[in-house]
C-alpha cells in the first residue's frame, strides 16, 4: 500500500472528519443541550448554542492530533454516541 | 502525521490559515473599517451638517412620513447614536418586502428636517460585505464566512499549541533576515493581539450561531418562530380596527423609554399600522448604550402613548450572549478604546497577511528551480499580492467614486460598490501581468497614491476639505483625511522597503526544520 495518493487521501479522510464530523458532532451536542439542560428552553437552546463552536474546533483539532485516520473517525463516533443517545431517549418518551 | 503533536498542529495551521487566508484577510480588513462605520458614513455625506438632535430628527421623521406615507405597514426610524447626526427614516407598503426598504429611505437632520444627501451606502457597505460578501445571496455569503471564521479558530489553536516561545515572541523582531522576519512579524502580530484574536473569531461566530447552528431551536421548538419570541419578549404584530386614531406624540415614549434606561438612548422606532386605533410602537434600546448589545424593545400604543408590559428581564445565557456579540462590534466603545478596537483590527490583519507572505517566503528556498517555481506557487505569490494590495486599493477607489459620480446618478450607491470591485479588479489584472517583486512595488505604490489622493479629492470636491475641517475643529472629517494620508504614508513606506531590498540570493535549500508555517 505504498501509492503515492495514499497519504492524500489519509489528510482528506482526517479534513472530512474535523469539518463534517465537526459539524455534526457540535449540532448533536446542541441539540441535545437544548432538550436536556435543566433551565428555561430558551436558557438552554442558547447554551447549546454557545457551546457548539468550541465542540466544533475541538473535533477538528483531534482529527488532526491522533495518530492516525482511522483513529480520528474512532474517536468522532466515540464523542457523537452519547448526545446521539440522549437525543433517542428524549424524542422517545424519556424527557428530562 | 509523522513527527508528534506539534509538527501535525503546524500542518493544519498551515493548511487551514492558507485555504481561506485570503478571504480571511477581506473580513479582516472589512470588519476593521466597521469600527468607525458612523465616521466613515459621515464623511461619505458632505452635505449632513450641524448637531445630532434625537428627538427632533425622530419627530421630523414622524412628520414626513405622516405627510407621504399613510397607509402603509411600517415606519421605521434609525435614529443617531452617539456618533452620528442624521436620522434615516424609511416605510414598507403593503406586500413590499423588507429587502426593499431603500425604495422609501430619507434623512432627516437634526433640525428634523429633510435633507438630500447623495445616494451611498457608507461606511455600511464594508460592515456588511465583512459577513455578507457581495453580488452574492446573503445566505451563501453568510456561511462562506462562517466557515472562514470556523477555519480561524482552528489555525488559532493549532498555531498556539504548535507554538513554542509564546512569551518571548513579545520581544522578538529580526528585521532583514527574509523567512526570519516573516515568522517574527507573523508571531508578534499573532501574540500581541492574542486575546482579541480569540475573542473577535468566537464572537463572530456567535453573532449569526442561530443560522449556523439552528439545531437546538430545532430540537426543541416545533417552530423557529416561537424561539425568537420567546427569547426576546415581542409579541405578534397587531391586526388591523379600521378606525383612525392620530398616534401620541413621539417625544413623550421616547421620554418613557429613557426613563426606563437610566437615560440610555433608543436607537431604532418601528411603528406598525400606523394611524390604525390599534397601532404600536416598538422603541429599542441603541446598540451603543451598554456593552450587551441587545437592547430592550418596549413596546407602546400609539394611540394613547402608553407603555405596555416590558418583556422579562434576560437569562443568564441570552445575556451572555448579547455581550459576546456586543464585545464583538464594539458599539458601546468609547473613543479610546475605539481605536484600540480599530488597532486589534488592523494587527489582526496583519497577522493573516504575513502568514499568506510567509507561506511563500518559506517554500521560496525549497523550490527546485527558484526562479521557475511551480503554478501552485506562483498561484499563491500573485493572490496574496491580488488581496493585500488589492482590497486597500478598491476601498479607496470606493471614496473617491463617492466625491466623482454625479449625485442624480441613478443606482448611485450600487455603483459606488461597484467602483470598488472594479479597483479591486483591475490591480488584480495588473498583478498577474507583471513579475512578482515589481508586482508588489507597483501595487503598493498605487495603493498609497490612491489614499493621497483621497483628501485631496475630496478638498477639490466639497467645502470640507482638510484645511478647513482643521479650522473649524471637526474632528470627524480632519480624522477621516487624516488616516487616509497615515494610509497611504504606511503603503508608500512599504513600498519604499521593498524597493531599496537586494534581491534575495538562491540558498541551498535546507531540509524543512518543522518550524511552524
Amino acid at each position: 500500500m505504498r501509492h503515492p495518493i495514499v497519504p492524500a487521501l489519509r489528510i482528506a479522510s482526517r479534513a472530512f472528519v474535523a469539518i463534517v464530523g465537526g459539524y455534526v458532532a457540535a449540532a448533536l451536542y446542541a441539540a441535545t443541550m437544548a432538550r436536556w439542560l435543566p433551565m428555561p428552553r430558551t436558557e438552554a437552546v442558547m447554551t447549546g448554542m454557545l457551546a457548539s463552536f468550541a465542540i466544533y474546533a475541538g473535533v477538528a483539532i483531534m482529527a488532526f492530533a491522533v495518530g492516525s485516520a482511522t483513529r480520528a473517525w474512532i474517536w468522532l463516533a466515540a464523542g457523537c454516541l452519547p448526545p446521539a443517545l440522549a437525543l433517542c431517549l428524549s424524542t422517545h418518551g424519556v424527557f428530562a | 502525521m509523522k513527527g508528534g503533536l506539534r509538527q501535525s498542529m503546524a500542518f493544519l495551521h498551515t493548511w487551514a490559515g492558507l485555504l481561506f487566508g485570503w478571504l480571511l484577510l477581506a473580513v479582516f480588513v472589512t470588519g476593521t473599517t466597521a469600527y468607525f462605520q458612523d465616521e466613515i458614513t459621515r464623511w461619505m455625506q458632505p452635505e449632513i451638517k450641524g448637531e445630532r438632535h434625537l428627538v427632533a430628527s425622530a419627530e421630523g421623521a414622524v412628520d414626513y412620513m405622516r405627510r407621504h406615507a399613510q397607509g402603509a405597514e411600517t415606519w421605521s426610524i434609525q435614529l443617531p447614536g452617539k456618533r452620528s447626526v442624521a436620522a434615516m427614516g424609511y416605510w414598507k407598503e403593503k406586500g413590499e418586502t423588507y429587502l426593499q426598504w431603500r425604495d422609501h429611505a430619507f434623512m432627516v437632520d437634526g433640525r428634523g428636517v429633510r435633507v438630500d444627501a447623495r445616494d451611498t451606502t457608507g461606511g455600511w457597505l464594508l460592515y456588511r460585505m465583512h459577513f455578507d460578501l457581495h453580488y452574492v445571496p446573503v445566505l451563501w455569503g453568510r456561511w462562506t464566512v462562517g466557515l472562514a471564521a470556523m477555519f480561524m479558530l482552528v489555525a488559532i489553536v493549532s498555531g498556539v499549541i504548535t507554538h513554542r516561545r509564546i512569551f518571548a515572541d513579545f520581544f522578538t523582531l529580526r528585521p532583514g533576515k527574509g523567512q526570519r522576519s516573516w515568522l517574527d512579524a507573523h508571531n508578534l502580530g499573532a501574540v500581541l493581539a492574542l486575546p482579541f484574536h480569540v475573542m473577535i473569531t468566537y464572537t463572530g461566530l456567535v453573532t449569526l450561531q442561530a443560522a449556523y447552528m439552528p439545531w437546538g431551536i430545532a430540537a426543541a421548538y416545533e417552530r423557529p418562530a416561537d424561539y425568537h419570541r420567546e427569547l426576546t419578549g415581542i409579541d405578534a404584530a397587531p391586526t388591523r380596527s379600521g378606525t383612525f386614531a392620530d398616534p401620541a406624540p413621539i417625544a413623550g415614549m421616547i421620554a418613557q423609554a429613557r426613563a426606563r434606561w437610566n437615560g440610555g438612548d433608543p436607537g431604532f422606532i418601528a411603528i406598525l399600522i400606523p394611524g390604525d386605533a390599534n397601532s404600536v410602537v416598538k422603541i429599542t434600546q441603541d446598540t451603543g448604550t451598554s456593552m450587551a448589545t441587545r437592547g430592550e424593545t418596549l413596546t407602546f400604543d400609539a394611540a394613547t402613548g402608553h407603555m405596555r408590559t416590558p418583556p422579562a428581564s434576560r437569562g443568564g445565557a441570552a445575556m451572555t450572549e448579547s455581550v459576546m456579540v456586543g464585545l464583538h462590534a464594539g458599539r458601546f466603545a468609547p473613543p479610546a478604546l475605539r481605536w484600540l478596537y480599530f488597532l486589534s483590527g488592523l494587527m489582526g490583519s496583519a497577522m493573516v497577511a504575513t502568514g499568506l507572505v510567509l507561506w511563500t517566503a518559506k517554500r521560496r528556498p525549497r523550490l527546485p528551480d527558484p526562479t521557475r517555481p511551480h503554478v501552485g506557487f506562483r498561484l499563491v505569490e500573485r493572490l496574496n499580492v491580488a488581496t493585500i494590495a488589492g482590497l486597500p486599493f478598491g476601498i479607496a477607489v470606493y471614496f473617491i467614486a463617492n466625491r466623482l459620480l454625479p449625485s442624480a446618478m441613478a443606482h448611485r450607491a450600487a455603483w459606488e460598490a461597484n467602483w470598488l470591485f472594479i479597483g479591486w479588479g483591475a490591480l488584480l489584472l495588473y498583478v498577474f501581468l507583471r513579475p512578482p517583486r515589481r508586482a508588489w512595488i507597483e501595487s503598493l505604490s498605487m495603493v498609497a497614491a490612491a489614499y493621497a489622493a483621497v483628501p485631496a479629492v475630496n478638498a477639490l470636491t466639497t467645502d470640507r476639505g482638510l484645511l478647513r475641517s482643521l479650522a473649524a475643529g471637526d474632528l470627524v472629517f480632519a480624522g477621516f483625511d487624516l488616516s487616509m494620508l497615515v494610509t497611504a504614508m504606511g503603503f508608500a513606506f512599504a513600498a519604499w522597503k521593498l524597493h531599496r531590498r537586494p534581491l534575495a540570493p538562491v540558498r541551498e535549500a535546507r531540509p524543512p526544520r518543522g518550524d511552524i508555517a
